[in-house]
């Protein structure tokens, strides 16, 4: 029997949402990111993104609880890296500060159990999370797969997500300005930014 | 002294140390693993056959290898304290076996679903069907889909090694689940071997607990505070959806363990004579008795291969599809009734009807090699000689 490859790509995927992982998408080591359930380079990746979000009619950026609440040195200069990239893009920000399921307005607050409702209520059509843990990031990846046709981008701190459309790996402050700055490079090319010098 | 030792990494404590030979059982297997886990906190409760590799770790306890142990009340007890331990950011060890695995059964899904990564050994026996402390490993059977990896242990060198490895695998972020290392008890605990170990001067390094999938369960310091509650379903659809979710990311991260598997534990299976038309698949002391009877039918003019099996999850299917393509007959040897591992090798391979269910032993029965070559004979004579000899 000949299986075709498995594309992790913007829904509605369906009642269960099957498993990226399950369905033969591997993570990628480092130096490399996934998009769509390929590895490919960083670069290709970077540039992927910042497409998606200049692109985008109503993007949103998630932060999560790794770059929140100043817990760290690194966490602080992260949060401040991801704020300058919703700004450069135009995106709205919405927190995701904990993981608690609680009662909350889902149209204007997001959480792990229902992504999806918050995504649909908003219009959202590209949702980058940041900042969040692997295990709950890849749960709620995979719920807004399932139930919306949001393209997804997910910054992990660490091995990556196979459940967003494009995942990078070993996110740091200076990876997230990598792609405010390849952002503004396609700003200037296109001309929404007036060139310098 | 725990503080004497010098900190490296699993792989070259695993592969680049130079080793040393040691004539030891099982038991003192585990607790040479131990000692050079790094590990924060053990908890005990005894039953036998896994009583004496306990009582050896509250001995590296005493000696400063290990922040905390203690024995506590039962297995449930254990289970549910290792895993606050883990939780609460701590690299833990615990151990049972047989009756002492099913009394804390509740706790293993838990462990998985919080994604904790627990390292537990179980030396397996006979439970309550009927009553006995014998070798037999059916206790596997029950934890097949706790979600926990499960790597089964040949003799004592594969107890030692297995248990290093698994933190390895299991620290990795991308997986973080419990792992349970098991023996068959008393051939495996009991008995005397020769094991190669590396220093006991060095140690795994330590275990960072923010390099994980989820929070650590600090309650005085964010980020991890915000973690208190686990997702408990609500009657509606939304609670459902998120729950199953959270389900398949369990099994997700026991698929993303395989490549760690392949690194730390030289792959899930392994093959001798994997080109003969007859192949024993076997995991265990299975795996020695089968490795007699292949050298036994050769001398009789049998060519039969080997696959031990070492990951019983996630278990190898693809592996185990491939390497049986070209046989006609497979046979599964098993230290229990149930054929646990006959029916997951059945589920994996195309034309499953080459598959001889047995020889099976259970309430402490040996399985000596004759039994295995009997079956191969029966089923070569089924065959009336369409398979190659």
């Amino acid at each position: 029997m000949i299986q075709e490859k498995y594309r992790v790509l913007p829904g509605p995927e369906g009642f269960i949402t099957p498993s990226a992982a399950m369905m033969g998408v591997v993570l990628p080591d480092s130096g490399y990111s996934l998009v769509e359930g390929d590895i490919v380079p960083e670069a290709q990746a970077v540039e992927l993104i910042a497409n998606k979000l200049i692109n985008a009619k109503n993007a949103v950026i998630c932060p999560g609880p790794l770059l929140m609440w100043q817990w760290a040195e690194s966490a602080a200069a992260k949060a401040a890296a991801v704020k300058e990239l919703a700004e450069t893009c135009g995106a709205k920000i919405l927190p995701m500060p904990d993981y608690r399921q609680k009662r909350i307005n889902p149209a204007a607050e997001i959480s792990p159990n229902h992504p999806n409702v918050t995504i649909m209520n908003n219009n959202f059509d590209v949702c980058v999370f940041a900042g969040m843990h692997s295990h709950h990031a890849n749960m709620a990846l995979r719920l807004i797969r399932g139930g919306t046709s949001c393209y997804t981008i997910a910054l992990c701190d660490y091995a990556a997500c196979e459940e967003a459309m494009v995942s990078l790996r070993d996110v740091d402050a200076g990876k997230i300005k990598t792609i405010t700055r390849k952002v503004n490079d396609m700003k200037r090319n296109s001309g929404y930014l007036p060139s310098r010098g | 002294m725990s503080n004497e030792q010098k900190s490296v990494g699993a792989y070259n404590l695993l592969f680049e140390a130079e080793r040393e030979r040691a004539f030891i059982t099982g038991s003192e297997a585990v607790s040479e693993a131990v000692k050079r886990a790094n590990i924060d906190m053990a908890i005990a409760y005894p039953i036998t056959p896994q009583s004496e590799s306990m009582h050896l770790v509250g001995d590296l306890y005493a000696q400063g290898y290990l922040k905390d142990y203690y024995r506590a009340e039962n297995e449930f007890a254990v289970m549910a304290a290792i895993h606050g331990a883990a939780l609460g950011g701590g690299r833990v060890f615990t151990a049972t076996s047989g009756p002492g695995t099913l009394r804390a059964m509740e706790m293993f899904p838990v462990w998985a679903g919080s994604r904790q990564p627990v390292v537990c050994a179980f030396m397996c026996r006979g439970v309550a069907l009927p009553p006995s402390i014998q070798p037999e490993n059916i206790e596997m059977a029950f934890l097949l889909d706790t979600g926990m990896l499960m790597f089964h242990a040949e003799n004592a060198q594969d107890y030692f090694d297995m248990i290093l490895a698994a933190y390895a695998i299991t620290e990795q972020p991308e997986v973080h689940l419990p792992v349970g290392v098991f023996a068959d008890g008393f051939f495996v605990t009991h008995t005397r071997e020769v094991v190669m170990l590396p220093p006991d001067n060095l140690k795994l390094d330590s275990y960072n607990s923010d390099y994980s999938p989820v929070p650590p369960f600090d309650m005085e310091n964010p980020p991890a505070r915000v973690t208190r509650d686990p997702l408990l379903n609500k009657s509606n659809f939304v609670s459902y959806a998120a729950s199953a979710s959270w389900h398949q990311e369990v099994l997700a991260a026991a698929e993303r363990s395989r490549k760690y598997i392949d690194r730390f534990l030289g792959g899930s299976i392994e093959i001798e004579n994997g080109d003969a038309d007859i192949l024993i698949i076997a995991s265990g002391t299975a795996v020695s008795q089968s490795r007699e009877a292949v050298k036994a039918m050769k001398l009789e003019g049998i060519d039969a291969g080997l696959i031990k099996v070492k990951s019983v999850r996630p278990f190898p299917e693809k592996e185990i599809a491939a390497a049986t393509a070209n046989a006609s007959i497979i046979l599964v040897p098993e230290f229990n009734a149930g054929g646990w591992l006959c029916r997951e090798v059945k589920a994996a391979i195309d034309n499953n009807s080459r598959v001889v269910a047995g020889p099976r032993v259970f309430g402490g029965m040996p399985m000596p090699g004759e039994i295995i070559v009997d079956e191969v004979k029966k089923a070569l004579a089924k065959s009336g000689g369409a398979v190659k000899r």
